[in-house]
Formats: structure tokens, C-alpha cells, sequence
């Protein structure tokens, strides 16, 4: 474990260390006798740490990460500070993107870019939704089957397998349909999507704790006398971090494809409130008349879903430990 | 062999019929279908509505309801319409016309993403590679109607003016009236399933491009293929007869779970295309809560899913010599 990075500076290095040269000129640590000994002369990083410095290596990554919270904020708090509301109908007709209307207008005389502001802002609120309620539902269900195993990993595998079998566009647009008539909105359509999409994040998590529970700490933890809920949850789960964030990420991707082509059916956000795919749907009939109002919010679905997932890829690599190792 | 499938079989019975409960308590509670019915002005006699509701079976408790609709639908009579037409022939008719787009673009789609997937393992880091996995993560990425709205915006006009006459079609799945010969009338069909079933491919094909690359890469770097090399195989060979065998395995699995979603991504690219099929039922079953379309067509296509998550399972036991199955 050869390093050529310079020492720490000396007051990171702990105390009753002093640096000097030797005869190679290389530089060591001399350990007084009061500190504990250590093998490594470099400051040991933590597990976050390497992941974080790893993640930060992988370039298109971290740009597609900072574009991505650029587009969160835009579309979150954006409609705000926009000059005309979605709601608004301005006496332009159809006019191409202007700088009075960046993004041009429909045929009603609706801004669009106030549309698609609004329409991202749904989108995203029901995609973040999703990625936190279906990785917590997924992550308990495949927690406790795999740990548990035995009838409580059957029942709810074959559960898993039951959500599964149907398509879910169409549990989806029945739900959806139902929910809509009394809601329409945002959360609804993000409740019905994360009750159906936490079934992948489940299976890894169970995979994980199958093999996790044989581990000797979890022995070490039990044999201390910890409880079930404890071993579960503060020594198994931080071991299965990884592969829950980079599926939680993904999930935000899947969430906002779902969720646009559930609106473009009709039957996802309805109108008066609008979302990308509903913008899309209206729009594709003029697609080739008046092709910014297609174009724009399909061109902000691609990016959301590309960033996120090239957020997916980085975050894969940098908590794979053997991510370095060259193929043979 | 025989006592798998059999045991599979067997496995997959219980799991459909909960699947039928599930499917048949969610469309129960999915709006009133006569809605429609009791709210019209004036008001339409009690006794039509009565008769409605004999007609498609509401008027019995929900257990009774459930058990009649299951002995029917598994002799294969899958009720009436609210309209009053029999689901079982509608079904069947708009089956076909999505089932049609279904397995030629999973067809192409998988030829694309095994030629692509193998290609960017065997070239890894090139700029083969990158491209590749450039496109798997915009398709990937890409709303697929939006994908075949611009297909058939931008993509239907380019071609026919390159062929300086119409080849392909934006609506519908074959032209009005058509007749003629058996040739001209595939070649109508053809016309019309170009852009649709090329939107579909492009999307499912990404996801398995990067799975088919994973998996190319996992064999790549296995001990049994530096040894082919180490005596004295040639690396085509190495690489088609010992490699990509192998690699193409773990793909079968991908591409059954995958059914599901491919029928979700039809059921979107019809309604771009105009078409009239499962998508439109859907569609049409969801906006007037109709009871039968809906559990017909939940139930079947479940039933198909699971059917081909079983034949992928069987595909992989042989396929895979490792895998026990005694």
C-alpha cells in the first residue's frame, strides 16, 4: 500500500507525532510512545469518505448531478419568480420562443415556459416522493425477509412475485383513475406509483440480508444481546446502503417516466393542472406547426431521467469496492 | 425435466388465482360503471338500471360476484361490456393487432441490444463502447411517446420523401379497406408497423444492451476463457463459441421479466400510432369503469406475464447446465 501522496499536514497528524526526513528522503511518522501504533502512516479514510472521493473522480456524474439540482430547484421553486403563472392566458397565440416567451405559446395563449415550470415542479415532486416512499417500503419488506427468512420471506416474496405479474402501466391507470377522481393531484399519483415500484429495491435488499445475517457480527451483535429490530436496522442496514441509494436513484428516473406516460394516457395529473407528459400529449398533435411546445418538455423529461441516471452509474461505481480492479 | 416445468406449473396456479383476487378487488373498487348511467338527464327508469346491472353482474355481494366471474372466465366466457357487447371476441381482436407490435419489436430489440451489449464488451472503453452506452442511457431515458411522437412527426415524413413515396404509416395499424393481394396487403402492414415497433425496440433494448455488456464483461474475465486462449484457440472463436454462449444465458431471465413492461411500452406507442388495440381498451375500460374489460384484460395479460417468466425459467434451466432442478 505504497503512497506518494505528501503527509498530512501536521495538525491533522495526531498528537505527540513529529515528522523528519530520512536518509531516503522519504518522509515517516515517528509514533511517540503515547499513541497508539499504527500500520499506515497516512490519516485512514472513512468508508464516506473513499465513496465520496470516488464518486467526485467520475466526472460525468457529478456534472449530471449538478445539472440535475439545477433542474430540481428550477422546477420546485421556479414558477415563483416566472413572470406569467401556468394558469395565466396571455393574447399571443402560438407565438415561437420570444424573449418575452422563452419557450413560446400554445394556441390558447398559455406561456409555456410557466407550463413547463409547473409541469417539471409536479413531475419532480412526484418522482421524489416515489424514490423515498418505495425505497423504505421496498427496503423494510426486504429487510424482513431476508432476515426473518422461513413462511415470513415466502409470503412476502410471493407478494413481490404478485405485484410482479400484472403490468403495472395498467394496476397504474385503475388506481390512478380511482384516486384522480377525488385528488387529481400530485400525491395521489405518487402514493399509487410507489405501492407498485418498491418491489425491485425489496429483492436486492433481500439478497443482501441473506447473505448479511450469516456474517460473524451479527453473531457478535447477538450474542451482546441485541434485538432483532436493532440487528435489522442499525447493523445490517448501513451494510446495504450502497445498493439502496443507487436503486433509490434509479427509482427517481423510472418514477418520472411512469408518472409522464401515466399523464400522456390521461391518466395521470389532469388538467387544469399540467405535467411533462401532458404537456406532450397536448403538444403532439401541433408537433410539426408549433414543435416547441412538443420539443421543450420532452427535452426537460430527457434530461431529468438521462442525469439521473448517470447519477445511478457513478454512485454504482463509487460504492463498489472492487470498482478499481482491472479486468484480467 | 418433465417433474420441473411440472412443479413450476404447479408453483405459478396459486399464484394466478391470488393474482385474480387482487385484480378483481382493485376493479371493484374502481368507480361506479353506471355512473354514466344513473346520472343522465332525465333520469333514466330504475329498471333499466336494474337490468344493467344483471346484465354484468353487479347485483350480487362481492364473494358471490368473484366466484362467478372466475368459474366463467376460466371456461372462457369473459362476461359483457357495459355496452353490452362480449368482452371475449373484442379482447381477442385488439390482442392481436398489439401483440403483433409486441414480438417483432422485442424481436428487434433483442437482436440490437445482443449485437450491441457483446460489441461494447468486446471493445470495452473504445469509442464503440462509449457510443453505445451513450445511446443504451438515452433510450433508456427517453419517454418511449415520446420517442414515437417524434418518429412520426419528424422521422414518417423523411422517409417517405426518401422513397419519394408513402412506405410507412403514422396511423392505425393497416389502412382503411384494405385489399388486394397477399403481397401488397404485408406490405400495408409492414408500412404500418415500421415506426411503431422501432420507438418500442429503441426503449426496450437500451436496458438490455447494458445488462447483455455486464454480462459479456463478467465471461470476459472468467478463468475458462483465459485458458481457450491459453491453448491456442483463435479469439473469434474463443469469443462466439466459448464467450458469447455463455454470456447470453443470464439475458433469457432479462427479457421475460422484462414482458411486463414491454406490453406497458405497446400499450403507450399504440396510442401515438392510433391504433386501436389493448392500449385503447385500457384506456376505454378505465374512462367508463367497465367492470369485464377491465378484468379481462388485467387477467390475461398477467396470465401471460407469468407464462413467460415459466418458459424463462425452463429456457434457463436448460440452457444452464448449473442449475439444479432434480
Amino acid at each position: 500500500m505504497a503512497d506518494t501522496r505528501p503527509p498530512p499536514a501536521s495538525d491533522e497528524a495526531g498528537e505527540g507525532q513529529e515528522l523528519r526526513q530520512t536518509e531516503h528522503g522519504v518522509q515517516v511518522h515517528e509514533v511517540a510512545t503515547t499513541t497508539p501504533e499504527r500500520e499506515f502512516t497516512v490519516a485512514a479514510r472513512s468508508q464516506t469518505q473513499m465513496i465520496v472521493r470516488r464518486f467526485l473522480a467520475h466526472k460525468l456524474a457529478v456534472g449530471s448531478l449538478v445539472v440535475f439540482l439545477i433542474v430540481v430547484v428550477v422546477s420546485l421553486i421556479g414558477g415563483r419568480f416566472w413572470k406569467y403563472s401556468y394558469a395565466d392566458i396571455t393574447d399571443e397565440f402560438s407565438t415561437p420562443p420570444s424573449w418575452g416567451h422563452p419557450m413560446g405559446t400554445d394556441d390558447i395563449g398559455h406561456d409555456s415556459m410557466a407550463q413547463i415550470l409547473r409541469g417539471a415542479q409536479k413531475s419532480v415532486q412526484v418522482a421524489l416522493l416515489v424514490a423515498f416512499l418505495s425505497t423504505t417500503l421496498g427496503a423494510v419488506i426486504g429487510a424482513l425477509a431476508g432476515y426473518y427468512r422461513g413462511w415470513i420471506d415466502s409470503a412476502l416474496m410471493r407478494f413481490t412475485d404478485l405485484v410482479l405479474t400484472i403490468p403495472y402501466i395498467a394496476i397504474l391507470a385503475v388506481l390512478a383513475a380511482n384516486v384522480a377522481d377525488k385528488a387529481g393531484n400530485w400525491f395521489f399519483v405518487g402514493l399509487v406509483l410507489s405501492a407498485l415500484l418498491w418491489t425491485y429495491i425489496a429483492r436486492v435488499v433481500r439478497g443482501q440480508f441473506l447473505s448479511l445475517r450469516e456474517k460473524e457480527f451479527v453473531e457478535a451483535a447477538r450474542a451482546l444481546g441485541a434485538s432483532d429490530f436493532r440487528i435489522m436496522f442499525r447493523h445490517l442496514l448501513p451494510n446495504a446502503t450502497g445498493s439502496i441509494i443507487v436503486n433509490a436513484t434509479v427509482t427517481v428516473a423510472v418514477a418520472i417516466l411512469v408518472e409522464t406516460a401515466l399523464s400522456f394516457l390521461g391518466l395521470g395529473i389532469r388538467p387544469p393542472d399540467t405535467s411533462l407528459g401532458l404537456l406532450i400529449s397536448q403538444g403532439q398533435q401541433a408537433a410539426t406547426t408549433r414543435p416547441w411546445l412538443f420539443w421543450f418538455p420532452g427535452i426537460i423529461i430527457v434530461i431529468i431521467a438521462l442525469t439521473v441516471n448517470f447519477i445511478g452509474d457513478g454512485l454504482r461505481d463509487a460504492f463498489d469496492p472492487t470498482q478499481t480492479r482491472v479486468r484480467a | 425435466m418433465l417433474s420441473f416445468i411440472i412443479r413450476r406449473l404447479l408453483i405459478t396456479i396459486p399464484l394466478v388465482l391470488l393474482a385474480s383476487v387482487l385484480v378483481f378487488l382493485l376493479v371493484a373498487n374502481s368507480g361506479d360503471p353506471l355512473a354514466d348511467l344513473k346520472g343522465r338527464q332525465p333520469p333514466v327508469p330504475p329498471q333499466v338500471i336494474e337490468a344493467r346491472e344483471k346484465l354484468i353482474g353487479l347485483d350480487k355481494p362481492l364473494p358471490q360476484r368473484y366466484w362467478h366471474w372466475l368459474t366463467n372466465f376460466v371456461q372462457g366466457d369473459m362476461g359483457r361490456t357495459i355496452r353490452g357487447v362480449e368482452v371475449r371476441p373484442l379482447l381477442w381482436q385488439r390482442m392481436q393487432i398489439t401483440l403483433r407490435m409486441v414480438v417483432l419489436a422485442s424481436i428487434v430489440a433483442i437482436v440490437l441490444a445482443i449485437g450491441a451489449g457483446v460489441l461494447s464488451a468486446v471493445k470495452q472503453y473504445t469509442v464503440t463502447d462509449y457510443t453505445f452506452t451513450f445511446a443504451g442511457f438515452l433510450f433508456l431515458s427517453m419517454p418511449v411517446f415520446w420517442l414515437a411522437a417524434l418518429m412520426k412527426e419528424y422521422g414518417a415524413i423523411r422517409l417517405n420523401k426518401l422513397f419519394g413515396k408513402q412506405v410507412v404509416f403514422t396511423v392505425g395499424p393497416e389502412s382503411p379497406n384494405l385489399a388486394g393481394s397477399f403481397g401488397h396487403r404485408l406490405a400495408d402492414y409492414a408500412g404500418h408497423l415500421v415506426l411503431p415497433t422501432i420507438a418500442l425496440a429503441l426503449i426496450s433494448f437500451a436496458a438490455w444492451s447494458r445488462y447483455q455488456r455486464a454480462t459479456m464483461l463478467d465471461v470476459l474475465g472468467a478463468d475458462y476463457i483465459r485458458l481457450a486462449r491459453a491453448k491456442g484457440l483463435s479469439r473469434s472463436r474463443v469469443m462466439v463459441r466459448h464467450a458469447l454462449r455463455n454470456a447470453l444465458i443470464p439475458l433469457v431471465t432479462v427479457v421475460a421479466i422484462d414482458t411486463g413492461a414491454v406490453f406497458g411500452g405497446a400499450v403507450i406507442t399504440e396510442r401515438v400510432f392510433a391504433w386501436q388495440g389493448m392500449g385503447a381498451l385500457l384506456v376505454q375500460g378505465v374512462e367508463t369503469s367497465d367492470p369485464n374489460i377491465l378484468l379481462a384484460w388485467l387477467m390475461v395479460t398477467s396470465v401471460l406475464v407469468v407464462l413467460f417468466n415459466l418458459i424463462a425459467d425452463v429456457l434457463y434451466a436448460v440452457l444452464d447446465p448449473r442449475i439444479r432442478y432434480g
